[in-house]
């Protein structure tokens, strides 16, 4: 390890000096904006006041939002997952040609940002209207548009979501031998789907975990898709809150960056317990 | 993107054999420089009793993709070639207009600004992270290096809407650092190139950290205590040694973030508005109608652009993400 051997050098110091100068500026640059942000949102003419959180409740359109947000997060998670996890275990089990195929759909949209993805979705939501008004395809455009609950939006969120959650759970899948496991259960006779939920899932719970809190968070804070499609799920409120109450957008911008936070450390923190638990055993 | 795939820290999935207190000090990314903890399982013959029905469970994701990505990009590309229903030659023309405008006047404009700022920013992240990444990989407090890593990936994620409200509430024309310093009065605006130079960095330079921290934790000991034997000073040890080993990792680096800088949109939407032109926000105009009758499929061609761009850059990524892989293993 790197850090137990630093050489007693004559210049040792001047290089320490200089990292602790690194990490002051880099504190600095990182911290002042959240702390000036803060104060923004409770700084008043008056004095102090936290209006700007407390009056977040009642504010319109917040809380419908919010649980659009939700709603769009929590079937997005559901979606990807019901996809990706039966894909992946078949391609290491029975079809392991079609690995290469998934890894490259699986990174293909990286290649095209979210604006583009967007502009493409207009594309063919364009089609609806102009080519297939007569047939029954045109209720299905209807029904993924509706602002209650926007499909195309869960599409364009598990579209985005996959080049993460595929890197999640292939890695969870590379720690541990799929094909092992699969036989030893089914020798001592499981049936298939015993097997795979019994042995492979529980053994991918970090990963899937990983997965499913690195897309919440993607659809939390998801703006791009949502603003131009015309939906107001929580960023776009968000946004157009900014316009009105400067210091409430504020404070809801450092809430949402609490909330990232928490989903994160609750992340590391299964991931350690995870670790911790196969350390131990 | 506002939703750039991040890399965030996590412990590795993959439990490694060693354990103990080297083993919690890893950090890992579940970005794409994923390097494989293990290696691959051994190929060996399919179960016999699985094999014909098992690609079955990947058709829905096939169909799903073919749907949820084959369409947009068809409609990207047919759109960009044929001329728009408000056009006065009709619908569905094959035509070269569309493309030409979009390298034209203002596009151009956009676009070249667009990638002057992600190259910049990229340029400046890169630069700024491997010192700060180095500062924390080389410390002898554990606490300070998790600190470190968990808050990169907490702000590389802070990208979008939260980021520009942020900022605008700190250096903006109202903000509090602004006011304070009255910076206004030395010509200070957080709506230029600039500012949204600044504001990129915030969430570019902890992607930098995290990207870099797995090869810097690569560059053995040995190889630099070797150096030193052989009388080489600290710089000649970085210039000869070091940078060649990191190379590929931080072009990758380099390169992962241009394209997440270039992909953004939300940050400077809410920020500058039209003062800073960029390819994501003219897209987003002509979709939105403004453009002039006749080119509603500007923004297609746009998004044609936009796509060659990020091909490009993860032509470059993915061949340079496995050399540093198989480097620093």
């Amino acid at each position: 390890m790197a850090q137990l051997t630093t050489p007693a050098r004559p210049g040792r110091r001047t290089v320490r000096w200089w990292r602790g100068a690194v990490l002051l500026l880099a504190g600095v640059y990182f911290v002042v904006p959240l702390a000036a942000s803060f104060w923004f949102s409770i700084d008043d003419p008056q004095g102090i006041s936290f209006a700007a959180y407390t009056g977040l409740l009642s504010a319109p359109g917040f809380l419908d939002s919010l649980w659009l947000t939700l709603g769009l997060a929590v079937v997005t998670v559901v979606v990807l997952l019901l996809l990706l996890v039966p894909a992946l275990i078949a391609v290491r089990l029975g079809s392991p040609k079609l690995r290469p195929v998934i890894d490259v759909l699986c990174t293909l949209p990286l290649v095209v940002p979210p604006v583009a993805l967007t502009a493409g979705l207009i594309g063919v939501l364009r089609w609806g209207p102009d080519y297939l008004m007569d047939t029954p395809f045109f209720q299905t455009f209807v029904f993924i548009q509706d602002p209650d609950f926007p499909l195309v939006l869960v599409i364009a969120y598990v579209l985005m979501a996959l080049p993460l959650a595929y890197r999640a759970l292939d890695a969870g899948l590379r720690s541990m031998d799929v094909r092992t496991l699969v036989e030893a259960a089914r020798n001592c006779g499981a049936s298939w789907p015993r097997a795979v939920f019994t042995v492979v899932l529980p053994n991918l719970r970090g990963a899937l975990l990983n997965a499913s809190f690195l897309t919440l968070a993607l659809v939390l804070g998801e703006f791009t898709t949502a603003s131009i499609l015309g939906f107001q799920p929580f960023p776009v409120w968000i946004y157009s809150v900014g316009n009105s109450q400067a210091h409430m957008s504020v404070a809801v911008s450092i809430l949402s960056l609490l909330l990232t936070w928490l989903l994160l450390l609750l992340l590391a923190t299964a991931g350690r317990e995870r670790h911790a638990k196969t350390a131990a055993s | 993107m506002t939703t750039a795939p991040t890399p965030v820290p996590t412990t590795p999935a993959a439990t490694s054999p060693g354990g103990g207190a080297g083993a919690s000090a890893t950090a890992t990314t579940t970005s794409p420089t994923t390097s494989p903890t293990t290696a691959p399982a051994p190929r060996r013959r399919p179960l016999a009793r699985l094999g014909g029905a098992s690609w079955l469970a990947t058709v829905p994701l096939l169909l799903f993709f073919l749907i949820g990505f084959g369409l947009p990009t068809i409609a990207i590309v047919i759109g960009a070639f044929t001329t728009s229903s408000d056009a006065e030659t009709g619908a569905g023309q094959f035509t070269f207009d569309n493309l030409a405008d979009s390298v034209q006047g203002g596009y151009l404009t956009a676009m070249l600004s667009s990638l002057k700022l992600s190259a910049l920013t990229a340029l400046l992240a890169t630069a700024l992270g491997l010192p700060l990444a180095q500062a924390v990989v080389t410390s002898r407090r554990g606490w300070l290096r998790q600190a470190v890593l968990t808050a990169s990936g907490v702000l590389a994620n802070f990208g979008g809407l939260p980021l520009a409200f942020a900022f605008v509430a700190t250096l903006g024309n109202a903000g509090e650092i602004t006011r304070l310093l009255h910076l206004t009065d030395h010509g200070w605006s957080l709506y230029s190139f600039t500012g949204l130079t600044i504001v990129y960095l915030y969430f570019l330079v902890p992607l930098m950290v995290l990207t870099i921290t797995p090869a810097l934790d690569g560059l053995r000991t040995q190889w630099r205590e070797a150096a030193q034997n052989n009388r080489a000073t600290t710089v000649q040890y970085w210039l000869h040694v070091a940078l060649p080993i990191l190379a590929p990792s931080l072009l990758g680096g380099f390169v992962l973030l241009f394209g997440s800088a270039f992909a953004a949109y939300a940050t400077a939407a809410a920020m500058v508005g039209a003062t800073v032109p960029l390819v994501s926000r003219s897209i987003a105009d002509a979709l939105s109608g403004n453009v002039l009758v006749g080119q509603g499929n500007l923004a297609l061609a746009l998004s044609l652009n936009m796509i060659v761009v990020a091909v490009l850059v993860m032509a470059v990524y993915l061949p340079l993400q496995r050399r540093s892989a198989r480097w620093l293993s």
